[in-house]
């Protein structure tokens, strides 16, 4: 372990990315004690400026909401999206690539075909279409990203798999007559785990994107403040009052990147021979 | 209403409104004649020809083809077009028409009683089902001579003085349309009325061409030469063709709300809400009464009081509009301004909520899905609500199903507005009597308000010959209705339309630009 954050501490940008992201949570988690008033209420007039009034340094909205606990309770909803539907799509994506891996062959060829399937369509148009069928509240938007978001994560566990299942450790595992369940899940995931950790850290940033993306939209949940709700609002006033999509727009960018920092210092902490190899 | 006794205070008050509409020509200089006017229109409609087709880029242009015997001032009293005068028999079943003398369709053909006989009895009858509504109160339609038109209705009808406007009851040539197939005839595609401006051209997609009718019979009229109404698809499109100056107007409408203060504050640009007073757009919250606790008149007064409509009117809608009173609006006739108060106040909101049967139901609000504007709109009033102590929920939806679940009553509170058509018989009672409460329209009493007693009074007021006596049945209906708050009524919108300062009197009616651009000319100087 202690090796482990060595590691990770030698890539700068990681660290960065792992402060901007605690403090992304920290706002989130501290929301609704900052500000305990909904953030949609309206508290002044509309289209305050930043730094114009006491006790509302980011401004008001198009309807005199507060920005600055917008922003705040739409990094809950973010990390929220981001990190249950990054939990579904691995709950979908890994024991459909460990098993298309493992038992190859004509299981391998039917998960794949599967998995395929939805590769070929768009994901975000995909996201859009079952956002149409359901009803767009939060639930079902976490669904649809999972669902979208799930077939890489089975390719790149299926070829984990696929090398590992030949290895000599694998196989002692079989002689000693463990079953097939036993071989994956003891033997086999937690040796595939480092490359699953790194790509699920950039999953949850892509989650954060696509929620903003459909938000944005208007196919998001409209009980619910999301940063990608705020651009949508905002973008109509953009020539008047540019700070209101600025603002959750820079908080994306931010979140966004942090996480892909991070993913990249993950990459370099779990797999040290393959880092000092390109160095 | 006229009654002969009365004609003379009319023709003081045309006199009149001459004077005024003198006073007016004066101040912005003399008339010019000459001069292009470019309009945008949008979408495009399926076609032209007004008897057939009523959608509302159709109605946009058709004023300046197609002509009524009348047209109607700002407060909605009616102004001779085709019809020169006009009389109506004390018991008020009987209306005579004088026509103009001298009248040509663009063909040439004399526009005689004979035309407008066969447009209303024959042709609209047939074609239009709002026209032909109004008419089942006619029991038949006499031509003496040339240039008289003699209505006897079947008992006096409150509205009919109102329908003689373009859109309702535009004046067709029955020597072209007097065949059987009226859907596929040839002059559809070239429309031929009495009008101000002839049809030249209509490049699909692009735009809509018409030139000046040299013969037209208003002396001088009309000052422009030629018309343009371009068609584009996307309103920030026609927003920036404004502002490079491809167009010179933007009807009601044309661009969204957040653009209106840009475009309003350009140079040399004008704006005017006059114009819809006719269509009079009211829009309001659907309560669906089935619904309990929503049954509970006073959860509905409590939501009623909670809604800032002076916030959404100036965040929302640029300032324009007037926060509504009741059921009918303030431009429509009969308007009472004198209802139980329905304003803003919470501590009111909250004191009733507190005695009413409420329970922490939580409310699903069904919004509109025409834009931003409306969904802020949706948003502000679930603050409202929430901040009295209710627990309210979005519904969203597209256009599609919005349409169903209001026609299905599924929602607890929806948004909608509704042309009232200058008339309380013609575009309000539809909206609150009872047998007009079937689940299926979007457009009826979807609340579902049931009060006996009101029907049988709309019912009356709308058959009363005397207008003195209609209003004191309306001042009843409204007192009643607005005790009762079936609806939460929310502003008489106001659209406006912009257009450059050169451009004079634009909109001269209640039918705004829909009435075409006989009185307008360009200041070229």
């Amino acid at each position: 372990m202690r090796d482990f954050w060595k590691r990770f501490r030698y890539n700068r940008g990681a660290v960065i990315g792992l402060v901007i992201l605690a403090i992304v949570i920290l706002a989130a988690i501290l929301a609704p004690v900052l500000f305990p008033q909904s953030p949609w209420k309206m508290v002044q007039r509309p289209f305050l400026p930043p730094f114009t009034q006491d006790g509302l340094p980011l401004g008001t909205d198009a309807l005199g909401r507060d920005v600055l606990s917008g922003l705040a309770h739409g990094a809950y909803v973010s990390l929220l999206v981001g990190l249950v539907s990054t939990i579904v799509a691995l709950a979908i994506g890994v024991p459909v690539g460990a098993c298309a891996g493992y038992f190859a062959g004509r299981v391998d060829d039917a998960l794949m075909r599967f998995t395929e399937f939805f590769q070929t369509i768009p994901s975000f148009a995909l996201a859009i279409v079952l956002l149409a069928i359901f009803q767009p509240s939060l639930t079902f938007v976490i669904i649809a990203i999972a669902v979208v978001s799930w077939p890489p994560v089975a390719r790149l566990v299926r070829g984990e798999v696929l090398s590992l299942r030949t290895r000599e450790f694998v196989e002692a595992a079989t002689l000693s007559g463990l079953g097939n369940t036993q071989i994956i899940l003891r033997h086999i995931l937690p040796n595939a785990l480092p490359p699953i950790i790194v790509l699920a850290s950039l999953m949850i940033a892509q989650a954060i994107l696509l929620e903003s993306s459909l938000s944005f939209l208007g196919l998001g949940d409209p009980n619910i403040m999301s940063w990608g709700y705020m651009i949508g609002a905002a973008r109509t006033v953009i020539r008047t009052a540019w700070w209101l999509s600025f603002l959750p727009g820079m908080a994306i960018l931010l979140t966004v990147l942090a996480l892909n920092l991070i993913g990249e210092g993950l990459n370099d902490a779990l797999n040290p021979r393959l880092t000092r190899k390109s160095e | 209403m006229l009654k002969p006794k009365n004609i003379a205070a009319a023709m003081m008050a045309l006199a009149l409104s001459g004077a005024l509409a003198g006073a007016a020509t004066a101040q912005d200089g003399e008339p010019q004649s000459g001069g292009t006017l470019n309009v945008v229109m949008q979408p495009e409609p399926p076609g032209l020809m007004l008897g057939l087709i009523q959608n509302a880029p159709t109605q946009m242009v058709s004023g300046d083809i197609f002509e009524s015997l009348m047209r109607y001032n700002f407060d909605l009293s009616p102004e001779p077009q085709l019809a020169e005068s006009w009389e109506i028999s004390d018991d008020g079943k009987t209306y005579t028409f004088k026509l103009r003398q001298g009248v040509v369709f663009h063909d040439g053909e004399p526009f005689t009683s004979e035309d407008a006989k066969w447009s209303m009895d024959v042709f609209l009858r047939e074609n239009n089902t709002r026209t032909r509504t109004y008419l089942e109160h006619v029991e038949s339609i006499e031509t003496p001579d040339d240039h008289t038109l003699v209505f006897n209705l079947k008992q006096p009808f409150g509205p009919f003085l109102g329908i003689f406007e373009a859109g309702t009851a535009p004046m067709l040539p029955k020597h072209i349309y007097d065949t059987d197939d009226h859907a596929n005839n040839p002059a559809n595609n070239k429309p031929i009325g009495t009008g101000p401006f002839k049809f030249k051209e209509w490049s699909k997609g692009s735009y809509i061409h018409f030139v000046k009718n040299e013969d037209y019979y208003m002396d001088g009229l009309p000052y422009i030469d030629e018309v343009y109404y371009h068609i584009i698809p996307d309103a920030a499109s026609r927003a920036v063709a404004y502002e490079t100056g491809k167009v010179d107007l933007l009807p009601g409408g044309a661009v969204e709300n957040f653009d209106v203060p840009r475009i309003r504050d350009m140079d040399n640009t004008c704006m005017t809400e006059k114009g819809f007073e006719y269509f009079a757009p009211h829009s309001w919250m659907w309560v669906n009464l089935n619904n309990p606790p929503l049954d509970d008149v006073k959860v509905r007064r409590a939501m009623m009081h909670a809604l800032d409509r002076d916030f959404a009117r100036d965040a929302l809608w640029n300032g324009l509009g007037k926060v509504a009173t009741g059921p009918v609006s303030s431009a429509t006739k009969f308007y009472d301004a004198d209802t139980p108060d329905i304003g803003y106040d919470p501590e009111k909101a909250k004191a009733l909520l507190a005695e009413s049967s409420y329970n922490g139901e939580t409310i699903r609000l069904l919004g509109m899905p025409y834009g931003e504007t409306w969904t802020r709109w949706a948003e502000a009033v679930k603050q409202n609500l929430i901040e009295i102590g209710m627990n309210v929920e979005t519904i969203p939806s597209d256009v599609a199903g919005w349409n169903q679940k209001i026609a299905d009553r599924d929602f607890d509170l929806a948004f909608t507005y509704i042309y009232q058509y200058g008339d309380p018989a013609l575009g309000v009672s539809r909206t609150y009597m009872g047998d007009n409460a079937e689940p299926g329209s979007p457009w009826n009493n979807v609340a579902n308000y049931q009060n006996a007693e009101m029907d049988k009074l709309w019912d009356e007021a709308a058959l009363m010959a005397d207008p003195e006596a209609r209003a004191v049945a309306y001042k009843t209906i409204q007192d009643q209705i607005v005790s009762d708050v079936p609806n939460l009524w929310l502003l008489e919108l106001g659209f406006p339309t912009i257009y450059r300062c050169n451009i004079k009197n634009p909109v001269n009616t209640a039918f705004g630009v829909n009435d075409g651009f006989r009185f307008v000319w360009i200041d070229q100087d």
